[in-house]
């Protein structure tokens, strides 16, 4: 009884706010600050506005994409590699380095950013793709070699060794027989690291400020209406249910996966 | 995996190589070059005989004027209090939301994957998402009955702030929980019943002290991001707002202005505050997360 309760609470408190930006973002505009539980009549007029041009959604969204698409795919191939000598491989200085990538996620991104716009600038690096891609690397890197070195170490020992008695080398072992067995970690590794650059903020908001090079979540940040003042809530609403909405489908079909990446961390 | 320890040291070099240098590159270099510019001034200043400099010139530590002026002590402040309270009540109704989701057999998955939606929307939206539900003549005050200004630079500000990260943060605490909870192993709680426990001890003599080393690393993380918070002020309320400007808030507005020397001390400050939060919590209450990896260790070597 009490627990049935409670899991409604949850889900409430979860689900009500996200609700109503998406129940906002159907009304018109004449309606918008309506408080009726559904809007009346229902309306499109906000996601035509979104796309209406001028706004440069649809190009923020392809940057968003190009921007997290390309940092999670060289941190994975950078950090599989590492992860895997640090789960596996013998050497001096281990826990050093550990304790190093995880001192690096704790980094403050706002100190980070002052030596890299000012080496930016002078190198013509803003308003580029890789002024973004770059840096982001600085948070993607930890979290990729942290799950990932989780991943290796509980994958059984017997496999590379056997690998290497029929006479693979100790990287043709890993690239052969590691790496594959590997790829559900690698994949919910990617989903979280996907996810954490197509939030951040920081970063692209200091490196860029052309509207055709801005990410969608700096970009919906600075809709702003036909009169200065004139918040365009509507607007906002639907283009924030728009940046939601993959991370909504990937959260709907991985979340045994991605409850497991975020934990794994946490736990082992 | 005896027998080539040398050969294993040149391929781990090589493997960790790339992840090296990209570190060095954006972390490494950026600290090193933050806590050198700290201590430089940089553009036109009149040198003793009046001529015009031009470049950059050692300071000594004029940067760091500003660390005891109002600007950063208010910034300082509205981070610390941001970081207590919201981690504060996060812990709070984590714990408690692990410990439902724990009883729940039925729709946990759809449980599972609701929690995960307060986590999935990017910061920068539901800081718009609530900037929207805080407006004068929006839903909140609706509900409340009340005409309280939120989202305008005042103290009400700050409390719309604090419930924007809670909202947002405090499943993803409930989700580390109840993994913390799920490797209790259910005979442990048996045996206390049968032993005549009342739930209220078999929460606070088995739950808690079980847990704790998932709670504590879940805090710890927390700490470190509210400490650097920076976009859901921002975009909420609004840049360079009196009453919740953050610490990063206060460095990403210097250094936009090019005012490289100022941002660069202040980024040092709050590096150190930091570096000493972590350092005090690891070594307070840390007693289980170092024995842990001492365990792990232990194990490692065992293997090896």
């Amino acid at each position: 009884m009490w627990g049935r309760a409670g899991m409604i609470g949850i889900a409430l408190y979860c689900l009500v706010p996200f609700y109503w930006m998406v129940v906002s973002s159907f009304r018109r505009t004449s309606d918008i600050y309506d408080v009726s539980p559904l809007p009346s009549p229902w309306s499109v007029e906000s996601y035509d506005a979104v796309f209406a041009e001028g706004m440069g959604f649809g190009r923020a969204l392809v940057n968003s994409l190009v921007v997290a698409g390309t940092t999670t795919a060289v941190t994975l191939v950078i950090g599989t590699l590492a992860a895997y000598a640090l789960a596996r491989l013998r050497f001096r200085g281990k826990n050093v380095i550990l304790a190093l990538v995880i001192a690096v996620s704790m980094f403050p991104g706002a100190l980070l950013i002052v030596p890299l716009l000012k080496l930016f600038t002078s190198i013509g690096w803003i308003n580029s793709y890789q002024a973004m891609i770059v840096p982001s690397m600085s948070f993607a890197l930890p979290l990729t070699i942290w799950n990932l070195t989780t991943f290796f170490r509980q994958l059984p020992q017997e496999l590379e060794q056997a690998a290497m008695i029929d006479g693979c080398t100790a990287f043709a072992a890993f690239r052969r027989v590691m790496v594959p067995l590997a790829a559900p970690g690698i994949f919910t590794t990617a989903i979280l690291a996907f996810i954490a650059t197509w939030n951040e903020f920081i970063i692209a908001v200091t490196m860029v400020n052309d509207q055709d090079v801005q990410t969608a979540t700096v970009r919906i940040a600075q809709f702003t209406g036909a009169a200065k003042f004139d918040t365009p809530f509507g607007t906002q609403m639907a283009a924030g249910v728009l940046v939601t909405i993959p991370l909504v489908l990937m959260v709907m079909f991985f979340q045994r996966r991605i409850v497991s990446g975020l934990t794994a961390g946490a736990l082992k | 995996m005896t027998g080539r320890p040398r050969g294993q040291s040149w391929l781990a070099a090589a493997m960790l190589s790339p992840t090296m240098i990209v570190l060095a590159l954006v972390v490494f270099y950026p600290l090193v070059a933050a806590m050198r510019e700290s201590f430089y001034t940089s553009g036109q200043t009149l040198d003793a005989d009046g001529f015009v400099v031009e470049g950059e010139r050692f300071a000594g530590l004029a940067n760091y004027a500003g660390v005891a002026g109002e600007r950063f002590l208010n910034a300082a402040l509205n981070t610390t209090l941001f970081t207590v309270v919201t981690v504060g009540v996060e812990v709070v109704l984590g714990v408690a939301m692990a410990l439902v989701m724990q009883r729940a057999f039925r729709g946990r998955a759809i449980l599972r994957a609701g929690i995960l939606i307060p986590w999935a929307v990017p910061t920068a939206v539901s800081g718009l998402m609530w900037k929207w539900i805080f407006q004068a003549d929006g839903v909140a005050n609706a509900l409340l009955g009340t005409e309280i200004l939120w989202t305008a630079d005042g103290p009400w500000a700050k409390l719309a702030v604090v419930v924007a990260d809670v909202w947002k943060t405090a499943p993803f605490v409930g989700l580390l929980v109840l993994a913390g909870l799920q490797i209790i192993p259910s005979e442990v709680y048996e045996a206390a019943k049968v032993d005549g426990a009342s739930a209220r001890q078999r929460f606070r003599r088995i739950t808690l002290p079980l847990v704790k080393p998932a709670l504590l690393v879940a805090v710890l993380f927390r700490l470190m991001d509210a400490l650097r918070v920076f976009d859901l002020p921002y975009v909420l309320v609004g840049p360079r707002k009196h009453s919740v400007e953050t610490l990063s808030g206060l460095i990403w507005d210097e250094a936009t202005r090019v005012h490289y020397g100022p941002a660069s001390a202040y980024g040092t400050a709050l590096f150190a505050y930091i570096a000493v939060i972590a350092f005090v919590f690891v070594k307070l209450l840390g007693a289980d997360l170092l024995s842990d990896v001492r365990a792990r260790r232990k194990e490692a070597r065992d293997v090896g």
